[in-house]
């Protein structure tokens, strides 16, 4: 079972004096997997990645990478990391990071050289390759420091907010590597509070919120799952008072006025059912119909809400 | 206890840490300013008028160079990165944090070593001669290790400001040139200025080189250069335990 598990994390803990960063959280990543975790600002996916990392310990509970501990030099071998600031060397060249980190990772210089050539092409800097760090811009730092974390041809690869605060064209780069390197077969785990994101790339997501884990599973599930209210678009030819349609039954709330409303209900298909009668017999054509399904945003706020309100 | 090909293995490591160190920090202002001219400006304020034979000059200088060199950089690298959060890039790789500071203390060395030629050759040129050249590169080698490793002590407390580190690292750096034989050699201390002067590890150093060139020593060689090796494993043992206590705090 272990072997199919890239990463093992079972009730990891983190204080930072009264507060608690993580809370007995735990869950485990498959090989190849790419894995969303999800929260709020101060939520603990931070940490937890650093814990994963390395970059600081534990206070209860077990990680496990690759088969080795969080943090073992063994785990940080087989590990590439994308931290959420950029944190290039700004005064060696993006070229000269590169040939450190491969240094770092005890790479032959050869093969370091061919990596750097590529990824750096890649990712649009080979131009700027002998150019000093200080010199780029966010967006080419988040890419540089991609890089960074590549050049070893890790295993696993931890990446904290790699789009964050980026441009439309840094961030479609940034995600169309990490589609390409998950169908070559690296496992991910990746970081973000951008819903469209963890939606567009994760395979699953787990949300965490003041600490704790609320819920882990593909975003699909996640989004049906939480969707307890779905949401009905109707239009009808002429305007309906929305306090006409909240006394049909099985409405929780209508949103909206004029021609198009909102209405949310438990029972989308008993609501359709009534709606279409409630048409019939005020001889009310209806000229929109709709049954949106809850995105991985409204999942998320309702899960994070839900914990917000347990406190 | 460490398997000794993984320790092999991170000394390697350590070493790309040691050129990363001497291509960015060298160069700093800082880094010239407390390293090289502060301690040259010094050395020439207390020089210049007297009449002191070159024999008796040029060891305190080669002890003030080796000392301010080797402890400049050191003791600001680790408040400098964690500043820049490049330490955490470093804690993400696979090094241990002895790892680390070998390397800025390999920077440290390298850069103590080579500015060491300084005074040798400002030596050759007011007609110092070097007896035991060969005794010399080895005093040198081993107070860089020791300075160096005395210099990552300072960088111990989570900060970082690196003129906070600055600042504690020279209110000890300066007074102990004054009681470590530098400008007056120990035998002529009063027996006070002695007993201090015989806890300074730049004292062994400056005992050494005043043996290979000027053959005017207190100490005998050979406890000079011992002293010299324990304080080095002493300094390391105490940084390295530092450390690891207070890195978690910076990241």
């Amino acid at each position: 079972m272990e072997n199919k598990l890239a990463i093992t994390v079972e009730d990891l803990t983190k204080h930072y004096g009264n507060f608690v960063a993580v809370d007995h959280v735990s869950f485990n990543v498959n090989n190849c997997e790419l894995f969303g975790f999800l929260g709020p600002n101060g939520a603990g996916k931070t940490t937890t990645v650093r814990i994963l990392t390395g970059v600081i310990t534990a206070e209860e509970g077990r990680a496990v990478v690759m088969g080795f501990p969080a943090g073992s030099l063994q785990t940080k071998q087989l590990s590439g990391v994308v931290p959420e600031q950029a944190n290039a060397y700004i005064d060696l060249s993006a070229w000269d990071n590169l040939m450190l980190m491969a240094e770092l990772y005890r790479v032959r210089a050869s093969e370091a050289k061919r990596r750097a050539e590529a990824l750096l092409q890649e990712v649009g800097l080979h131009e700027k390759r002998n150019h000093l760090v200080k010199t780029f811009s966010l967006g080419m730092r988040k890419r540089l420091i991609l890089c960074l974390a590549l050049v070893s041809e890790p295993h696993v690869l931890f990446l904290d907010e790699p789009t964050s605060g980026l441009d439309v064209q840094s961030t479609r780069l940034i995600r169309g590597t990490l589609r390409k390197l998950r169908n070559e077969g690296k496992t991910i785990f990746l970081t973000t509070h951008n819903m469209d994101e963890a939606s567009e790339l994760c395979d699953r997501v787990a949300i965490i919120n003041h600490g704790k884990l609320v819920a882990i599973d593909t975003p699909e599930r996640l989004r049906i799952g939480a969707g307890r209210f779905h949401v009905v678009e109707i239009g009808f030819e002429k305007p309906v008072a929305t306090e006409t349609l909240s006394q049909l039954p099985g409405v929780d709330k209508v949103e909206g006025a004029g021609n198009k409303v909102k209405i949310y209900t438990e029972n989308p298909c008993g609501l359709v059912a009534s709606l279409v009668d409630f048409s019939r017999v005020h001889s009310l054509p209806m000229v929109a119909l709709n049954i949106l399904t809850p995105s991985l945003e409204e999942a998320f706020v309702r899960l994070t809400e839900e914990v917000g309100h347990d406190r | 206890m460490i398997d000794s090909s993984v320790a092999l293995d991170q000394v390697r490591r350590s070493l790309a840490i040691a050129k990363k160190d001497l291509r960015i920090y060298y160069a700093k202002g800082p880094v010239v300013i407390f390293g090289i001219l502060m301690p040259a400006f010094l050395f020439l304020a207390f020089s210049i008028g007297r009449q002191m034979p070159v024999n008796s000059l040029i060891p305190g200088l080669l002890g003030m160079a080796v000392f301010f060199t080797a402890t400049a950089v050191s003791p600001v690298v680790v408040p400098w990165e964690t500043q820049a959060r490049t330490l955490e890039r470093l804690a993400s790789c696979p090094v241990a944090v002895w790892t680390i500071l070998l390397g800025d203390m390999f920077a440290s060395v390298i850069f103590g070593i080579v500015i060491s030629f300084v005074p040798i050759l400002v030596g050759f040129m007011t007609g110092a001669s070097i007896h035991h050249p060969f005794i010399l590169a080895i005093g040198i080698i081993l107070a860089a290790l020791c300075f160096s490793s005395m210099a990552l002590i300072f960088s111990f407390p989570a900060t970082s400001l690196p003129s906070t580190i600055m600042m504690l690292s020279s209110l000890i750096k300066f007074p102990l040139v004054f009681v470590s034989g530098i400008f007056m050699p120990v035998g002529e201390l009063p027996a006070w200025g002695k007993v201090i002067a015989s806890l300074s590890p730049l004292t062994y150093f400056t005992e050494v080189a005043r043996y290979c060139i000027g053959g005017t020593n207190r100490y005998p060689l050979y406890l000079s250069l011992l002293l010299l090796l324990m304080f080095t494993i002493f300094f390391w043992e105490a940084a390295v335990t530092l450390h690891k206590r207070t890195l978690p705090r910076r990241l």
